[in-house]
């Protein structure tokens, strides 16, 4: 299989970590190997993970309880300048869920992750089929371009689609007066919400597809080539084939990939920000960007750390399945 | 399926990979009909893919493609209805963009941020992945978990109370703090990766150099340690990639230009210079050429095992 948290290379020796690992010898606490190593002290391992523990507890632990902290708190301008702290309870969620924009924003945030994870998760797969069909060079050079696409930095890419969606001289608008499409003289693609985040998906589907296409091609390569054979002796068609051979043994990919896919998605921040900054008139507002302006912009910092409370714990969810996905894949191997 | 069998060779399966096999069987089997039937459908079958892939090709790449095509265009050039394909090629749009008040502060910033952040990250990493694959002790497992967790933490959904948390600290427009936040993002996934390469270092090494009497520090620097430098090369370069293309975090706590990164100016560049697509090409195309190169010569990795999301944002 191709999917796995680890990293590179040695995936495979790595013994799975809800399993005891035998560490030194047979038996690791033992009075015999303490003997042997006198150095390696009971406090040693703690020392050696400190540093890591301690920059994770006050870079990530503490910044996510300050922030629950913070969702209870009134913090505007006032409060900002004098600073002084003013308790308020929970009003900052009920004032968000009372708040017609807030269920606007949350309902447009799931209906462009499922647009796109759809998309990149249909249009990746029958790329990565795609690749496993053609001849090596072909295959290659359609690597290339993928490999391309994956690696532009979100930012370089955010500019680049202004610039091939731009009113003006955009290449988009003569492709479709050359395409016969009349109205794209200087048509804005960025006039409204709904269009914004339709170039946005645009470049997140253009951006994500290679990690589907390539990581499924991965996998089928682990695929023996027999059982390809044997299904299509017994007749079997390409839809037959992906139904009853590919997908069932891939389904650990999709799984996984698909919750990626969606984590990844719902937080995208820098796509929409740099791209029209959430605009226009904040119509192309997800729940992260929508947390930063109402933060950042509207000087609520009360109200953002809410809605960033409830977006994480709504990330929480995915991410949860996403991890149990994982220690299963893990206690499998 | 069973995972077991074919998982050791992740790393090593290529985009670019060895030919599969599959199709080719049928060539070797005695000709009969089926067989000829098959393999009129695999000549078919191999027309198809190709035109499809022909199709696909210019999509994924035409926006890279159009990005360095801009940049050097001569200016008269870019600003037309209808694009130019063919041109004598400029510089001065580069010189434009590097010759931007303080585009060097900006270099030195990037830099700075993401060398400072990996390095670190690769110290602090290496002490913690060898206690958890080597040692045991208390909370072991819980740190695993914790460590797979904060691979997936949600920087972006926390730049507010970032911006609060510095701001009280008086950590705004510093670079040194937006290090240590960068440190903090790339740790776990090199922990995890690290823990991997350790863990495919033979244990018998390490045991074979302390009864020839090395000390256990002595043992990690000299036995364990250059067997890691392919892991600790790719994952750092990961890593670098990761702080690198930060956007976020630096949009929010640093306002001032002293303290800008590479991608907080490139998103400024354009504000500031208006229509001017060639610099503004060139500047992302100068931001966007390490990384490219970095991960055409990463892709093998990549691809089969960053699910953990260490690249993507």
């Amino acid at each position: 299989m191709t999917v796995h948290t680890q990293g590179a290379t040695p995936v495979a020796e790595e013994p799975p970590p809800g399993e005891p690992e035998p560490t030194d010898g047979v038996s690791p606490s033992g009075p015999k190997d303490r003997g042997r190593r006198p150095e390696n002290a009971a406090w040693l391992p703690y020392a050696l993970i400190a540093p890591a523990v301690v920059s994770l507890l006050a870079f990530l632990g503490y910044p996510l309880i300050r922030n629950v902290v913070l969702s209870a708190q009134q913090l505007g301008r006032t409060e900002m300048i004098s600073r002084t702290t003013v308790w308020t309870g929970l009003s900052n969620y009920t004032d968000l869920l009372k708040n017609d924009t807030f269920w606007t924003v949350t309902l447009r945030t799931f209906v462009f992750m499922a647009v796109n994870v759809v998309l990149i998760m249909v249009l990746g797969t029958l790329i990565g089929l795609l690749l496993n069909t053609l001849g090596s060079k072909m295959r290659l050079v359609l690597s290339l371009s993928l490999v391309m696409a994956w690696a532009m930095p979100i930012v370089a890419s955010a500019t680049v689609f202004r610039w091939l969606f731009d009113t003006q001289f955009g290449v988009m608008n003569w492709v479709m007066r050359g395409l016969g499409f009349a109205g794209y003289e200087q048509h804005n693609w960025f006039e409204t919400g709904l269009s914004t985040l339709t170039i946005v998906t645009v470049m997140i589907v253009w951006a994500s597809i290679p990690f589907v296409a390539l990581n499924m091609y991965a996998g089928l390569t682990t695929i023996s080539s027999e059982l390809y054979e044997a299904a299509r002796m017994d007749g079997a068609s390409s839809v037959r084939l992906f139904r009853s051979v590919v997908f069932p043994m891939m389904k650990p990919f999709f799984l996984i990939t698909t919750f990626l896919e969606i984590i990844w998605v719902f937080k995208a921040f820098a796509q929409i920000v740099a791209l029209n900054g959430g605009g226009p008139d904040r119509a192309s507002e997800t729940l992260p960007v929508f947390a930063y302006v109402e933060g950042m912009a509207q000087m609520n910092f009360g109200t953002a750390a809410a809605a960033s409370v409830l977006t994480i714990l709504i990330l929480l969810i995915a991410m949860s399945f996403y991890f149990r996905l994982i220690l299963k894949q893990e206690e499998e191997q | 399926m069973s995972h077991t069998g074919t998982v050791s060779t992740p790393g090593s399966v290529s985009t670019t990979g060895t030919v599969s096999t599959t199709g080719k069987v049928s060539d070797t089997l005695p000709v009969d009909k089926a067989a000829v039937r098959a393999r009129r459908r695999r000549t078919l079958g191999k027309v198809w893919p190709n035109a499809v892939a022909l199709l696909l090709v210019p999509v994924f790449l035409f926006p890279v493609y159009w990005m360095f095509s801009t940049s050097f265009k001569p200016s008269s050039e870019i600003l037309t209805k209808t694009p130019t394909f063919l041109f004598t090629p400029t510089f001065e749009h580069y010189g434009t963009a590097t010759g931007v008040d303080m585009f060097w502060t900006y270099v030195q910033n990037s830099l700075t941020v993401t060398i400072g952040a990996v390095l670190l990250a690769l110290v602090v990493a290496l002490a913690a992945s060898f206690a958890i694959v080597r040692m045991r002790f208390r909370g072991r497992k819980g740190l695993v978990l914790a460590v797979m967790m904060a691979q997936m933490a949600p920087w972006e959904v926390m730049v507010i109370v970032m911006y609060l948390i510095a701001r009280d600290a008086e950590m705004l427009n510093s670079i040194g703090f937006l290090t240590l936040i960068y440190f903090v993002m790339v740790l776990p996934f090199t922990i995890w990766t690290l823990r991997g390469f350790i863990a495919a270092v033979p244990k018998e090494l390490e045991e074979a150099a302390l009864i020839d009497g090395c000390s256990r520090t002595q043992a990690f620097f000299r036995v364990i340690f250059p067997l890691l430098a392919p892991g600790l090369m790719s994952t750092s370069l990961f890593g670098f990639i990761t702080a690198w293309n930060e956007f976020a975090m630096v949009l929010v706590l640093n306002k001032e230009s002293e303290a800008y990164t590479l991608p907080l100016w490139l998103t400024q560049f354009q504000s500031a210079f208006g229509n001017d697509w060639g610099a503004t090409m060139a500047a992302s195309s100068l931001f966007a050429v390490p990384v490219l190169l970095l991960f055409l010569f990463l892709q093998r990795r990549a691809v089969g095992g960053l699910s953990a999301g260490a690249v993507k944002g």
